[in-house]
């Protein structure tokens, strides 16, 4: 074993939560991550539902998934039944559930606490860039990348707003044939200009090496619009194109009335185009090399409201996915009994964790000046 | 002192005179206040002093639309209807609404464009983008049509009239889920986004007064079977409430009226209209004086805008195409200074929201976050296709398909799940074809009104080298082309 891959085995191995500055040895942007954001803000408890917890039943008198619909994974846990298609990931040891999820002081507006998560954060902190853009300036993602990130369906740049080479795609095909139209030299004399010029570079730059972007999958995707995305996505990796990050969503969780039959449509879709991604990722040989990690700017209030939906809430559970995911539960159960005097739940793991998680164990980079401090890394990984 | 008065007009009319605001401040002020000003809007500005331009534009301000509405929109469907009918009649039903839908949108967009006072529009639609509302999450196109008509009344009038009556507008009720709130359990959605959206802004209000003010908001509801605003009493919370420091049996209106008491909500909006009007960064303390002297008009609209158009600021060289044009900015405002003859609007309702504006669509309660964030890598490409295709008007015709062969997409987002069947292909089709611009007599009117293309079109110099001796409809083309042309 080479120095360097040795430096990088220790790096992304568990166990050493806190390595020495000079053991970093370089991001391995080879490994591929894929974000999902689920917008709005998702139910927590009924996705992993505490089935077993006499409070989420007092909590939740018609929103409560019962006991015996719920996908029981143990005595307590049990996922929700439209989460059916993950349950052969789970099977595989390949799925993660990460149980509270959340910061200190949480902030209830959608808008401010996206903010949060995208920036990485604290509650009261304002930060200009995103986490993975703050990254990639430490670490740049080799040149030959086609994008440093690509954002499939929003083009909202979230974790990758303040600098970061990303593009944002609908359909690669189309792509390639209107990027002729990019003008990458031109003059920039003030920020707006400064801003378009360098959208256009980065364009000239993603479509010289999407040009192989229409390769065909066997895959079959699910229909609707995270179907197309997660086909666009994978139609990304098929072609050829690197990228250190690709982000989608799934938007519509914010629920404050008539939650059930929307809830399940969302965690459906959800699913669906989980599975047909890990299908995808396989028949392209690069399941192994890619880490799925959900996330969002809340969860929902554990008390169910009087429009048959939930409120906004704070702490959350969130999946990680992959060929090297070690399968199980993570985090705290819900603390149903220790709600804040919002009625919100305590958060158990700091989001910030997550995020250095992904930064030392999948890419082997110091992930301390990237989030500004030391966040205990999680052991979802296998080495 | 009369006498002196006099001989002080005599030696400052000169001056007076060479305070005109010529074309390139003519250009800058219209496309701020509207949208696309034409060759013969500048030239009639440019003569104006700035002070008599704004005014101008001020006094020219409406409150009604003249575009009538489309068949269908008043129509108001129960959600009841839809129980107990076969899925084929839901079906149906829910194209009609579709259809109707893109009417509406189609509408307001003829509206911008033929407008006398297109600052009254772009009014409307930045209190869309304040009090939003969405037609996804409302579904009917009478609500919206409603709300868009109460926005229009007061685009130029008063802020706290206007948010008084936002608050009770059925569209809003059903857009932030009120009508359900009742005092057991208020929903607290449309008081914590009243206080960080709509008046006070991020970080000026607590937890505690978001539940609180929600107590004060409960029993504001609709009648589903007719979409007018009902007040019910039974499920109003008529205790005491403590928001922002005062307490008493506070009602809706009340809690509104402590929000608009805030030094903080006419900051928060004169802070926005700075970002629409001015440049994407306000200066804390010109926003402060003219917050102010918004807040001593009691809220009149019309004072802030005169303010701040009047600011250096407004005028400063560093805040010249300094601002992103939004999607509207682009079709409507490209459609209006070039003067393009246009048949049926539909095409362009959905390269709006291809382009990210989908009206009455806005993606969230915050509304479209403006500003860089209209221009992304797809967003870009798909407005440089939109104008090319413009250009490419005479091959377009009778293909209804883009230069590539494929069909275009906006054709395609709409043809998705074939909403809009072989009919709609067809009007798209026919809409295509009968976009038509005049080159030879917009060049001539410019050289009539001694304005260049370059005067009209652009924010100032080119910023891509255009190949030399271009001339013509290639030299507007270019000029459209130009990244230049993505801002105002």
């Amino acid at each position: 074993m080479k120095r360097r891959d040795f430096l990088r085995w220790i790096a992304v191995s568990g166990g050493l939560t806190f390595l020495p500055a000079r053991a970093w040895a370089g991001a391995a942007y080879e490994r591929l991550l894929i974000l999902v954001e689920l917008k709005g803000g998702n139910d927590g408890l009924n996705t992993l539902v505490p089935f077993a917890d006499p409070a989420y039943h007092r909590l939740r008198p018609r929103l409560a998934v019962k006991r015996e619909e719920a996908i029981q994974l143990d005595e307590h846990n049990g996922l929700h039944p439209a989460l059916r298609p993950l349950l052969p990931l789970w099977q595989a040891g390949e799925l993660a559930a990460i149980r509270g999820l959340g910061y200190p002081s949480p902030n209830l507006s959608h808008f401010r606490s996206i903010e949060i998560w995208d920036t990485a954060s604290k509650s009261a902190e304002y930060l200009q860039a995103g986490w993975l853009a703050r990254a990639f300036a430490a670490h740049p993602p080799p040149a030959t990348f086609a994008a440093e990130g690509v954002l499939v369906g929003s083009g909202e740049l979230g974790p990758l707003a303040g600098g970061a080479r990303a593009i944002a795609l609908n359909n690669p095909a189309e792509f390639l044939r209107q990027a002729r139209l990019a003008r990458p030299e031109m003059r920039a004399d003030n920020a707006a200009l400064a801003h378009i010029r360098k959208v256009e570079s980065d364009i000239a730059q993603a479509g010289t090496r999407l040009a192989n972007a229409q390769a065909s999958l066997r895959t079959e995707f699910p229909r609707g619009e995270f179907g197309n995305a997660v086909r666009t996505a994978c139609q990304v990796i098929a072609g050829g194109a690197e990228t250190a990050v690709l982000r989608l969503s799934l938007g519509g969780f914010d629920t404050h009335q008539n939650q059930p039959g929307a809830h399940a449509n969302l965690l459906g879709q959800l699913a669906e185009g989980l599975a047909a991604l890990k299908t995808a990722l396989q028949e392209l040989n690069r399941w192994e090399r890619t880490l799925i990690l959900t996330y969002a700017e809340f969860g929902r209030r554990p008390q169910e409201n009087q429009s048959n939906g939930t409120d906004h809430g704070t702490a959350s559970v969130h999946f990680a996915l992959g060929g090297r995911v070690r399968g199980g539960l993570y985090g705290a159960a819900p603390a149903l009994d220790r709600l804040d005097g919002n009625g919100n739940l305590p958060f158990a793991v700091d989001f910030r964790s997550l995020y250095a998680t992904a930064l030392a164990r999948w890419w082997g980079i110091d992930p301390a000046p990237v989030l500004n401090g030391r966040f205990e890394t999680l052991p979802i990984l296998r080495t | 002192m009369c006498r002196l008065l006099a001989l002080l007009l005599i030696l400052f009319a000169p001056l007076a005179q060479a305070a005109a605001l010529g074309a390139a401040d003519a250009r800058h002020l219209l496309n701020r206040a509207g949208f696309g000003a034409t060759t013969q809007e500048i030239a009639d500005f440019a003569r104006l002093a700035r002070a008599e331009a704004v005014e101008r534009l001020l006094a020219g301000a409406v409150t009604e639309a003249r575009t009538p509405l489309p068949a269908g929109v008043e129509d108001y469907v129960r959600p009841s209807r839809l129980r107990g009918l076969s899925d084929e009649e839901k079906q149906a039903l829910l194209r009609t609404q579709f259809e109707i839908g893109v009417a509406l949108r189609g509408w307001w967009l003829e509206e911008m464009l033929s407008t006398p006072s297109p600052l009254s529009e772009r009014m409307t639609l930045f209190w869309h983008n304040h009090f939003v509302s969405s037609q996804q999450k409302v579904k009917s196109a009478r609500l919206m049509a409603q709300q868009n008509r109460l926005l229009r009344r007061h685009a130029l009038g008063n802020f706290g009239a206007l948010l008084h009556a936002v608050a009770k507008d059925p569209a809003m009720i059903v857009y932030l889920d009120s009508a359900t709130s009742r005092k057991e359990q208020p929903n607290e959605n449309f008081a914590r986004e009243v206080m960080e959206l709509f008046t006070l802004g991020e970080g000026h209000y607590t937890e505690r007064d978001v539940k609180e003010a929600a107590r004060a908001f409960t029993g504001w509801s609709i009648e589903p079977e007719t979409g007018e605003f009902k007040w019910r009493p039974f499920i109003h919370d008529r205790g005491e409430k403590t928001v922002l420091g005062r307490t008493g049996r506070f009602d809706g209106d009340e809690v509104l009226d402590i929000l608009l008491e805030q030094p903080a909500t006419a900051e928060f909006i004169v802070a926005k209209l700075w970002r629409e009007f001015v440049s994407a960064d306000p200066e804390p303390q010109e926003v402060r004086r003219i917050a102010a002297r918004f807040r001593d008009s009691g809220y009149e609209v019309r004072a802030a805008l005169r303010a701040l158009f009047l600011c250096e600021a407004f005028w400063a060289a560093e805040n010249r195409a300094a601002l992103i044009k939004s999607p509207v900015d682009l079709v409507a405002g490209t459609l209006r200074s070039l003067a393009f003859d246009t048949g049926e609007l539909l095409p362009f309702v959905f390269t709006l929201r291809q382009l990210g504006q989908d009206l009455f669509g806005p993606p969230n309660v915050k509304g479209w976050p403006g500003g860089e964030a209209w221009i992304d890598s797809s967003t870009l490409l798909a407005r440089k296709q939109f104008l090319e295709r413009l250009f490419r008007g005479q091959e377009l015709r009778g293909r209804g398909r883009d230069m590539d062969g494929a069909p275009a997409r906006a054709e395609r987002v709409a043809l998705r799940g074939g909403r809009l069947g072989e009919e709609g292909r067809e009007r798209m089709r026919r809409a295509m074809e009968a976009v038509r611009f005049d080159s030879a007599g917009w060049l001539a009117r410019g050289e009539r009104l001694r304005l260049a293309p370059q005067d009209v079109l652009l924010p100032g110099e080119p910023a891509a080298a255009a190949p030399a001796g271009a001339g013509g409809l290639e030299r507007i083309r270019l000029l459209a082309l130009d990244p230049m042309y993505q801002l105002k």
